[in-house]
């Protein structure tokens, strides 16, 4: 029961970062750019984050500081796709490569050194540590609450309103959407701009939120598994709410089984959610039924020159 | 088409439009009238400018010269914006659908501001379809709807954007009879609703009872502006269209030698029903297979070469059966392909010219042994072909995507017209090249036949038809409408066959 509660509790700071990040993936692909570069905004993201409140900055200023820093190198990525038509996979990789990189070098100086982070529920309101519920919601904080919201929100967006037509017709037929007026290079950079917040909201959150730390590599590979929570979640935002609270509760499995000492062996239980991903990608290729892929996802768009 | 009164304006009025692309006209000085309230039918060969002429009234393309007169007023737009605003409305030959939205989603997209939500656009389609009396559900996804269905949906968003000048930019070409003939019914109760209607098209038999009057185009000109329908006849027409490219020029037949390719009953996707492709050629002779595009050619071409499964008959290589050989096997019985687009079946982009030279010969073991490849060898050959095919710019490790597409023509046609050449099947071999090089092509396929290759040379390009033949099939619906030696060959009956009722 203990166990239980535990498990529960830490689950939505397992969750958050990945559902934040997927859900701007999940935009940037329905406006059709394909976008691999979480694992590096995230970096970014939390190292900035990390340093901001180190320097005495309150968290919301760190966690402020993380997203801008991952739209700042979201902007260079959606110039070069969107604007140079560079290649959108190789422009991705070097996102990601440019953010371990950076936070690799400028970093250094920071690592290791604990911060005061974000608030949690118990530390703002008088909850009862007896009563299971009250442990559980003591240990949550307004953005782990907020991304579940959020998340449903930019389903709603997207789905039923006209500026969320706009961007899907752009992902899905981009000369259609050009004939019915829509701006295709300005949509998509907009979008990829909203990734680059949301990524840089996860990073942020990892560190600021979750660790209280800053140390190099800290995303682990939560970037690539949000890549692939785009693809599980068939790119709805909603469904990406269920993906991400399924590897979220994968992830807390490990601290929880460690913590009470449960004789795993630790590096396989690691793989876990990468192992996971893997059997979920697998199951997904099975179901046959459309993908949900947007179909011009990747392709350049180059309209006609028509004079 | 119902009485006007005296003096009403016309519609539209295209006077002394031309538009060149890169250099090369599309439109020289063409002209069209279009009067309220009729149905009027715009025909041409493929390339004549029909659709050209059409985009510079709907200002997706800008004219270099020439004015515009809609309703009575001069208006040339510069954008397809300004043309909606002006209440003029195409429906191109591709549709602009998203497949995974709604129609109404669609509709929606299109109609932007000028509709509030998903509900509003699926009232207004349902209340405009029924007032057209066109059939269509706001709510079905565009990717479960038939061609039919989805050109309804093009129609209706054009009406919606307050359209009252509507272009079809061949419509019925790919629509089955029954479905031609609704759209047409649709058209004629359009027009007589106050609307004007453009209709291009190649079947003239279909629309000759349906539209009021005909205005035919040829290399970007005018060249039969708005003759009432029922004061001109099928093979006027025809001559018209074809023009003076239709110029029997007597090709005494060298040497008409054994039978290379005899193809009997041959059956395949998209053809009408119960048809099928006789043909026979000989060695030393080229037969000209012309045709409208999309009328079966491309799975001709697939079927002989080896790539699409004939569903029924029979062909024979030099006497030897081979419907069901493949590809190598044809191959080596002296069967070469000039594909209709180089990249995607002929040439390898990302592979230097070497590669894709040796390509076709590295199993026979010209290019090395078993295991290896023999590069002195390959680079060797490259450069013969470089010299002897006159591949400019480029060495033998050249990528061929690299290369103009005159140049990509000539490793291709270095490739296929080797020694063991028996048939070749040449489909729109000088398609996109200039003038230097399409000469240049059809010289080495007239070489090669000389030296006694037999050419099925399929084009939409009358005047290469005309220029290499010995003898002319055309092809229509599937099926060879016709085969004549090319001194029989007259426009009317050209003419006839490519806008008979397939
Ligand atoms: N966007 C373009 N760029 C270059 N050439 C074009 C373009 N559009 C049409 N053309 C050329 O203009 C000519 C007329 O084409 P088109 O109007 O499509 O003919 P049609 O509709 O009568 O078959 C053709 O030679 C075609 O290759
Ligand atoms: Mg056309």
């Amino acid at each position: 029961m203990d166990f239980l509660i535990g498990w529960l509790a830490i689950i939505p700071s397992y969750t958050t970062p990945l559902l934040l990040a997927s859900v701007g993936l999940i935009l940037s692909e329905r406006a059709g750019v394909l976008n691999l570069g979480a694992e590096g905004m995230m970096a970014l993201g939390a190292m900035t984050a990390a340093i901001t409140v180190l320097a005495g900055h309150d968290p919301w200023m760190g966690i402020a500081a993380g997203a801008a820093a991952a739209v700042a190198v979201s902007l260079l990525f959606g110039l070069a796709v969107v604007v140079f038509r560079a290649d959108q996979t190789l422009a991705g990789l070097a996102v990601v490569a440019i953010g371990l990189g950076v936070t690799g070098t400028v970093g250094r100086p920071y690592v290791q050194q604990t911060f005061g982070g974000l608030p949690k529920l118990g530390d703002l309101l008088a909850l009862d540590p007896a009563n299971p519920l009250g442990r559980i919601i003591a240990a949550q904080d307004v953005i782990s609450l907020a991304a579940p919201i959020l998340a449903l929100a930019a389903w709603w967006w997207l789905m039923k309103t006209q500026a969320g037509l706009r961007l899907r017709a752009a992902g899905e037929n981009p000369a259609a959407a050009d004939v019915a007026g829509v701006d295709i290079q300005l949509t998509q950079l907009a979008a990829v701009l909203f990734a680059g917040l949301m990524c840089g909201l996860a990073g942020a959150y990892l560190s600021v939120a979750t660790s209280h730390v800053w140390v190099e590599n800290m995303v682990a590979a939560r970037g690539w598994i949000a890549v692939a929570l785009v693809i599980l979640a068939k790119w709805s935002p909603a469904r990406a709410v269920i993906g991400a609270m399924l590897f979220g509760s994968a992830d807390a499995l490990v601290p929880r089984l460690q913590a009470i000492g449960a004789d795993v062996p630790v590096y396989l239980m690691m793989m876990l959610p990468y192992a996971l991903t893997l059997f979920v990608l697998f199951l997904t290729s099975l179901s046959g039924r459309g993908s949900g892929e947007p179909a011009s996802l990747g392709a350049v768009y180059l309209r006609q020159d028509k004079h | 088409m119902h009485v006007l009164p005296a003096g009403t304006p016309p519609a539209l009025d295209l006077r002394g439009i031309c538009k060149a692309f890169d250099g090369k006209p599309a439109l020289d000085d063409a002209h069209f009238s279009l009067a309220w309230g009729e149905v009027h039918a715009l025909v041409g060969e493929n390339g004549a400018g029909k659709s050209t002429l059409m985009n510079v009234a709907t200002g997706v393309y800008a004219a270099d010269h020439g004015s515009q007169i809609v309703d009575g007023s001069e208006l040339s737009p510069r954008s397809p914006q300004e043309a909606t605003d002006a209440g003029i409305g195409m429906v191109h030959q591709h549709f602009r659908l998203v497949d995974r939205f709604s129609v109404a989603e669609n509709v929606l997209l299109t109609l932007g501001g000028r509709v509030r939500s998903l509900r509003a656009a699926a009232d207004l389609i349902a209340a405009k379809a029924r007032e057209v009396g066109l059939d269509v559900d706001p709510f079905r996804q565009v990717s479960t709807l038939s061609i039919a269905e989805r050109q309804r949906v093009e129609i209706l968003k054009v009406l919606l954007l307050g359209a009252r000048i509507i272009i079809l930019d061949e419509p019925t070409a790919v629509l089955t009879e029954e479905e031609s003939s609704a759209l047409l019914v649709f058209t004629r109760r359009l027009a007589d609703a106050d609307h004007a209607v453009v209709l291009i098209t190649h079947k003239l038999k279909e629309v000759a009872a349906h539209t009021d009057r005909i205005t035919v185009m040829r290399h970007g000109k005018t060249v039969l502006a708005g003759a009432p329908m029922a004061e001109v006849s099928e093979a006027e027409v025809g001559r018209l269209i074809v023009g003076e490219a239709v110029v029997a020029a007597a090709r005494p037949q060298s040497r008409p030698g054994e039978e290379r390719l005899v193809v009997r009953g041959l059956g395949f996707d998209g053809q009408k029903r119960g048809g099928a492709v006789e043909l026979t050629l000989r060695a030393g002779e080229v037969l000209g297979l012309a045709g409208v595009g999309g009328n079966g050619q491309e799975q001709l071409v697939a079927c002989l070469a080896g790539t699409l499964a004939a569903s029924a008959g029979s062909f024979t290589l030099s006497g030897v059966d081979v419907t069901r050989a493949t590809p190598s096997r044809r191959r080596d019985l002296g069967l070469r392909v000039i594909p209709a687009s180089r990249f995607a079946t002929g040439l390898v982009r990302q592979m230097s010219i070497a590669e894709n030279l040796a390509m076709t010969n590295v199993r026979t073991g010209h290019f090395g042994g078993r295991w290896f490849l023999d590069r002195r060898r390959m680079k060797a050959a490259a450069l013969a072909a470089i010299e002897r095919f006159d591949i400019r710019g480029a060495g033998p490790n050249r990528r061929t995507e690299l290369l103009s597409g005159g140049n990509a023509q000539k490793v291709l046609l270095a490739r296929e017209l080797d020694d063991g050449l028996k048939v070749l099947i040449a489909h729109s071999p000088s398609r996109g090249l200039d003038v230097k090089a399409s000469e240049f092509v059809r010289d080495a396929i007239r070489a090669a036949v000389e030296a006694g290759a037999a050419c099925l040379l399929i084009s939409e390009d009358l005047q290469e038809v005309m220029g290499l033949s010995h003898r002319v099939a055309v092809m229509n619906g599937g099926v060879i409408a016709g085969n004549r030696p090319i001194a029989d060959v007259t426009p009317e009956w050209i003419g006839a066959l490519l806008t008979g009722h397939a």
